[in-house]
């Protein structure tokens, strides 16, 4: 509705322009369902990242600049980078092997490890922080067993890695598991037939079958990695230089009423997912371009 | 989108693996997820009863603990509807109609995926902090967003704004209009067709899409927590006071707090084994009508009847 009142208020522009923007259908509901859904993005989506676009402008290249290189910043964005990738990794090959298991083989409780993949999508981050950082504090139940060798996981990068694996977990087992079930067996039947063990077949034939999703995956996770404030803050001990990420950054800078810093930290963050989905986008269309000339 | 088969890859020799090699996988993955996921879950439970239940009910009816409740249960209860009829109407838009700028709105609709809740939470201070035009316009006619129940309200519906529209459009991209379109060629008016004929073939993906926007609305952590602004008795939800509590060593509250998140985690994990099941059935089901030999002629028309004859009411 109200996309059909803003057509009138556009100057020059008599009412009609709602029906050439539409260019096939007869079903009744057009102007209301593009009245909702401009509404709606407009003040949930882009109003918002016009805000934070406007406000890094105001404070200029040199100002967003001076903030990014502060030590305690760039301390963050590498701790939260690398903790990130190495999240990433562990669940690339823990995510891939469940995946693996739960598409391959039959085995008791099955159905149950399945429907807990998704987990820690549905428990909030919270209630996953204070559990982990709970179990591995030097007295906590599992910490106690790594204190005795003298290795410290709640307040350090380690513990960072661990909420990070955890809370990240099922990206990569959701995105692989469809694709390994949807594997024609031929494949690895002809693989067999031409002599090829089963490593082999792995490497050669069933792996560059789940590239594109395993990858689509790990970057989606990396993205989520990156951005995770939760379940980390619990864990990692925040001190900084030492184990402060960078969502961290923007709560303290917000709390010391620097806004300008907060924001400017905060596009940071934006441009690092920007990346990753402009290379998950690159990586899928040359890989399916790949897949197209075979 | 299937997440498993039926097929027995162990007992054809080209995929069957060594059965150390099964052994031993699955080991390592039940031992991953064991220690990863389900002991935190069950230290959630085991901490918030160490101490009894007394402490456990009674850090339960504090009144802090009270009003965070009531706050997270308003949360909510205002976030559902709103997410319902936008991703309804988004889902509508995307998969019914060709337009300039479809790209466009799907790219925005994704967006808040790929933001950090916190940077999220930032934003809507950036947009309706006191410091802002909008934010200080509003607090002279006497509203104020931020650090106060609307600046939650609109966190969260940011947070969790794809979840509904998601489930919604691979589902009625692949029904297509054709129902509807019969439905009007018969007489029926717009209105009519969406809740007699849109709305029962979508029941199942919305009711899931709620769910998914209810666990992530009652459990959102980082983006509520930069626009609450922690006041005590007022701005705290669920998983605000949980860290509270826990920074005040008062792990008891955090964990009695924290084992209502987690069993509304677990019921939503069980309704969506639940809804896969009935999918998967279904699937099954249309698969088998499909290829019935003996009826090869009526077999798409069993399907359609049986799928229209259930769903609408012969009204239309």
């Amino acid at each position: 509705m109200s996309a059909t009142s803003s057509s009138a208020s556009k100057p020059g522009n008599k009412k009609g322009w709602l029906t050439r923007l539409r260019q096939r259908n007869v079903l009744p509901g057009f102007g209301l369902s593009m009245g909702i859904t401009v509404f709606s993005l407009s003040l949930l989506v882009v109003l918002p990242f016009a805000m934070m676009a406007y406000t890094t402008t105001q404070m200029g290249w040199t100002g967003f600049w001076e903030t990014i290189t502060q030590p305690q910043v760039t301390a963050a964005i590498k701790l939260s980078l690398w903790m990130s990738f190495l999240a990433m990794l562990t669940n690339m090959v823990f995510g891939t092997l469940v995946a693996w298991v739960l598409v391959r083989y039959e085995f008791w409780g099955k159905s149950l490890i399945n429907a807990l993949v998704d987990l820690p999508f549905a428990l909030p981050t919270a209630v996953t922080g204070i559990s982990l950082a709970t179990l591995y504090a030097p007295n906590g139940l599992i910490g106690q067993w790594f204190a005795k060798f003298d290795i410290q996981v709640a307040f350090t990068p380690i513990g960072i890695w661990l909420a990070l694996v955890v809370v990240s977990f099922p990206f990569i087992v959701r995105a692989v598991q469809p694709v390994l079930a949807e594997l024609s067996v031929e494949f690895e039947e002809a693989a067999a037939v031409l002599g090829a063990n089963r490593l082999t077949t792995f490497r050669k034939v069933i792996l560059p079958e789940l590239l594109p999703a395993l990858l689509m995956g790990a970057g989606m996770m990396f993205a989520r990695a990156t951005g995770e404030y939760g379940s980390v803050i619990f864990i990692a001990g925040n001190i900084p230089m030492q184990s402060e990420i960078l969502p961290l950054i923007i709560i303290s800078k917000l709390e010391q009423f620097d806004i300008q810093g907060a924001s400017a930290v905060a596009l940071f963050m934006l441009l690092i997912s920007f990346v990753i989905l402009l290379t998950i986008n690159i990586m899928q269309w040359k890989l399916s371009r790949r897949v197209g000339a075979r | 989108m299937q997440i498993s088969n039926s097929y027995d890859y162990q007992s054809n020799a080209a995929t069957k693996d060594t059965p150390w090699i099964r052994r031993t996988f699955i080991a390592i993955a039940v031992l991953f997820m064991v220690v990863m996921l389900v002991i935190p879950l069950l230290a959630v439970f085991y901490e918030a009863f160490k101490n009894g239940w007394q402490l456990y009910i009674a850090s339960l009816v504090d009144p802090e603990a009270l009003q965070a409740i009531k706050l997270t249960l308003i949360t909510a209860g205002i976030v559902l509807p709103i997410n319902m009829v936008m991703g309804i109407a988004i889902a509508w838009l995307v998969t019914r109609y060709q337009f300039k700028g479809k790209q466009l709105v799907t790219t925005l609709l994704d967006l808040p995926f790929s933001v950090s809740p916190v940077v999220a939470g930032l934003m809507f201070v950036l947009l309706f902090g006191l410091n802002s035009t909008i934010g200080g316009w509003l607090e002279s006619m006497g509203f104020q967003v931020i650090y106060a129940v609307p600046g939650i309200i609109l966190a969260t519906l940011f947070v969790t704004f794809p979840f509904v529209a998601r489930e919604l459009i691979p589902l009625m991209q692949t029904q297509g209009d054709s129902e509807e379109q019969a439905a009007l060629t018969l007489g029926a008016t717009g209105w009519q067709t969406f809740w007699h004929v849109t709305l029962p073939n979508i029941k199942w993906a919305l009711l899931y899409g709620l769910i998914l926007t209810n666990a992530r609305a009652m459990g959102e952590f980082g983006a509520v927590s930069v626009v609450s602004g922690h006041i005590r008795g007022e701005t705290n939800t669920m998983p605000l006071l949980v860290e509270i509590a826990y920074n005040d060593y008062n792990f008891t509250a955090a964990f009695a707090l924290s084992s209502i998140l987690a069993a509304l985690a677990l019921v939503t994990l069980l309704i969506q084994q639940v809804m896969t099941k009935i999918q998967e059935r279904k699937f099954a089901k249309s698969e088998r009508l499909a290829s019935a030999p003996e009826l090869p002629v009526s077999a798409n028309a069993t399907a359609v009847t049986e799928s229209t004859s259930a769903d609408s009411t012969g009204k239309v």
